[in-house]
């Protein structure tokens, strides 16, 4: 036993590689995370980032309180694996008011540790070997890898600036193939900002009717319009079954720490979801279900402010991009803008990197974000106007020396 | 007041610097149509000053504040008005408010030192004739004016770059 452990012991330290599953060697570690340590290298304090992906408010404080009071009172359990009955009738009842869709609270919500959660479970359930993803990109990082974990195949379908980034009937059939099961649908965009009306949805549904295949919406930034009402894709006609809405409270309430999501959907894949997440993670915490509560129940008001906090924003960074000579299309949500750089000649990875060393701006590379990234670099406008101000100012220097 | 000058408010309160053209951009208005408002609000007395909030505790050139509560008999077809007016004409009064409750007027002084206040509380806001009363209080510490906490800032604490 003893020569066992010490040959373990020896050749730990020689790679511990060989004891990972091959799903967790294939992955590969997040663009964005390199990024991040590259900036978080510069430690004076002196970068101004805009590559944050979270609103700079902080959680309003009728929510923080609601979760102090209900610690105060000793609530401490679990609750239901589902979550909360109380929650789960309030996201219906939400979700009916704000976007027309109807949800039956008992068996057709699940609340989760965020958004993530919830693609993850909506993968893992219905995934199988070799099943194929289909992903408008660029997109957010997670779905890629997340598709991989889960035994999928990823494939990309690309999208352009001249279809202000939202997904083409004729960019969908072309990547539809007979292993094509699930659809990820993220509108509006990270990181483009793109969204997509009823009409651009239309040909995408008799699509996915027409190929049997499931969507999986990711609506976390449905709130975060800037015009016109965020359209759900399970509103469309026929598509309730065939979708999974992805949604949360972390852009819309700035909650990002508290990790509440939620999946709706046709009461059997919501059933085999719920099988995954109670034998992993149990249910949500607790004290973020009561925030959750509170938000919609009382939030509505302050999400409307920050809503219109991030559009005057919004128009002063389209116009700052513009003035400096970058080609930056209009986002229709979120809280990114996505300007192209291609006129400098520099790639994303190499703009981004200088951009932080010469002007001390922090921005993600398009190219992490997938097919169509490339050129581009995402810009978030959830900071202060004192900052965006700043931030544009040098990037209007460092863009200036470059030509 | 109509939404736009209620936007331009709202903004020029979080920060007063913004200029006119930021504020036509960040609303999507005119720069012409906002200088015009913000013009007018000025002039109108309903922006009455561009101020700068300062945390007088972290600056050596010390201040003693006071918030006294003044009892007073209010003149005949007057009221309060003249009496507020004789206090809050002194430079060293920073807000005369009428208040509802157990007293009448609460007058908050600023001055260089203890006996700078006390004195100006004996010589002149007792000695005027209506006032009847005064109680003051000297304020210690101030965590939070106008909306803006004082010792809560602690910067960004988001992640620098992050999905």
């Amino acid at each position: 036993m003893i020569t066992n452990q010490q040959t373990r012991g020896k050749e730990s330290t020689q790679g511990m590689n060989r004891y990972l599953s091959a799903g967790a060697r294939a992955i590969p570690p997040s663009g964005i995370r390199r990024f991040f340590d590259l900036v978080s290298a510069s430690k004076d304090g002196s970068i101004i980032s805009l590559g944050v992906g979270e609103p700079d408010f902080v959680t309003p404080w009728h929510i923080r309180d609601a979760a102090v009071y209900s610690l105060e009172k000793g609530k401490t359990q679990y609750t239901s694996n589902a979550g909360m009955l109380e929650l789960r009738e309030e996201i219906a009842s939400y979700l009916n008011k704000q976007f027309n869709l109807q949800y039956e609270p008992g068996n057709e919500v699940l609340v989760t540790i965020g958004g993530s959660e919830a693609i993850d479970l909506a993968i893992r359930a219905l995934v199988e070997p070799g099943d194929e993803v289909l992903i408008p990109e660029p997109c957010y990082v997670p779905y890629n890898p997340i598709t991989a974990l889960g035994g999928g195949v990823a494939v990309g379908i690309e999208t352009f600036a001249k279809d202000g980034f939202r997904l083409t009937e004729e960019g969908l059939r072309a990547a539809i193939t007979p292993r094509s099961k699930l659809l990820i649908l993220s509108y509006p965009s990270n990181p483009t900002g793109a969204i997509m009306s009823y009409e651009d949805m239309l040909p995408i549904a008799r699509l996915v009717e027409e190929h049997d295949l499931i969507v999986v919406s990711d609506e976390i930034y449905a709130e975060l319009t800037y015009g016109s009402k965020h359209v759900s894709f399970a509103s469309l006609p026929g598509m309730k079954d065939r979708t999974i809405l992805v949604s949360g409270f972390s852009k819309a309430f700035a909650m990002t720490g508290w990790r509440m999501g939620y999946a709706c959907g046709h009461s059997e894949l919501i059933g085999a979801m719920l099988k995954i997440h109670q034998y992993t993670v149990m249910c949500a915490p607790i004290m973020g279900q009561v925030a959750a509560l509170e938000a919609l129940k009382n939030g509505m008001e302050e999400m409307y402010r920050m809503v219109e906090s991030y559009n005057q924003r919004r128009r002063l960074v389209v116009q700052g991009f513009r003035d400096i000579g970058l080609d930056c299309h209009e986002p229709q949500g979120a809280f990114y803008v996505f300007p192209s750089i291609e006129s400098t000649g520099l790639s994303s990875e190499e703009f981004s990197m200088r951009l932080v060393r010469d002007a001390k701006v922090a921005a993600v590379p398009g190219h992490v974000f997938g097919s169509g990234g490339e050129g581009f670099i995402r810009c978030s406008y959830a900071s202060s106007v004192a900052q965006l101000t700043e931030a544009l100012e040098r990037i209007g220097q460092f863009v200036r020396q470059l030509k | 007041m109509n939404e736009f000058k209620l936007k331009i408010l709202d903004l020029l309160k979080e920060d007063a610097r913004l200029s006119a053209s930021t504020i036509a951009t960040m609303l999507g208005a005119d720069e012409v149509e906002v200088s015009a408002a913000i013009a007018e609000m000025e002039r109108d007395h309903v922006i009455v000053k561009y101020a700068t909030v300062v945390n007088w505790s972290k600056v050596d050139d010390e201040k003693v504040t006071a918030l006294i509560q003044v009892e007073c008999t209010p003149e005949r077809g007057r009221g309060f008005e003249s009496i507020a007016e004789r206090i809050y004409l002194y430079p060293e009064v920073k807000s005369v408010y009428l208040m509802s409750g157990a007293y009448d007027l609460q007058v908050e002084i600023e001055g260089k030192t203890l006996k700078e206040v006390a004195s100006f509380v004996s010589n002149k806001l007792s000695t005027i004739e209506s006032v009847i009363a005064t109680k003051t209080f000297f304020i210690l510490k101030k965590y939070k004016q106008d909306g803006i906490i004082f010792e809560e800032f602690e910067g960004d604490q988001r992640l620098l770059v992050s999905p």
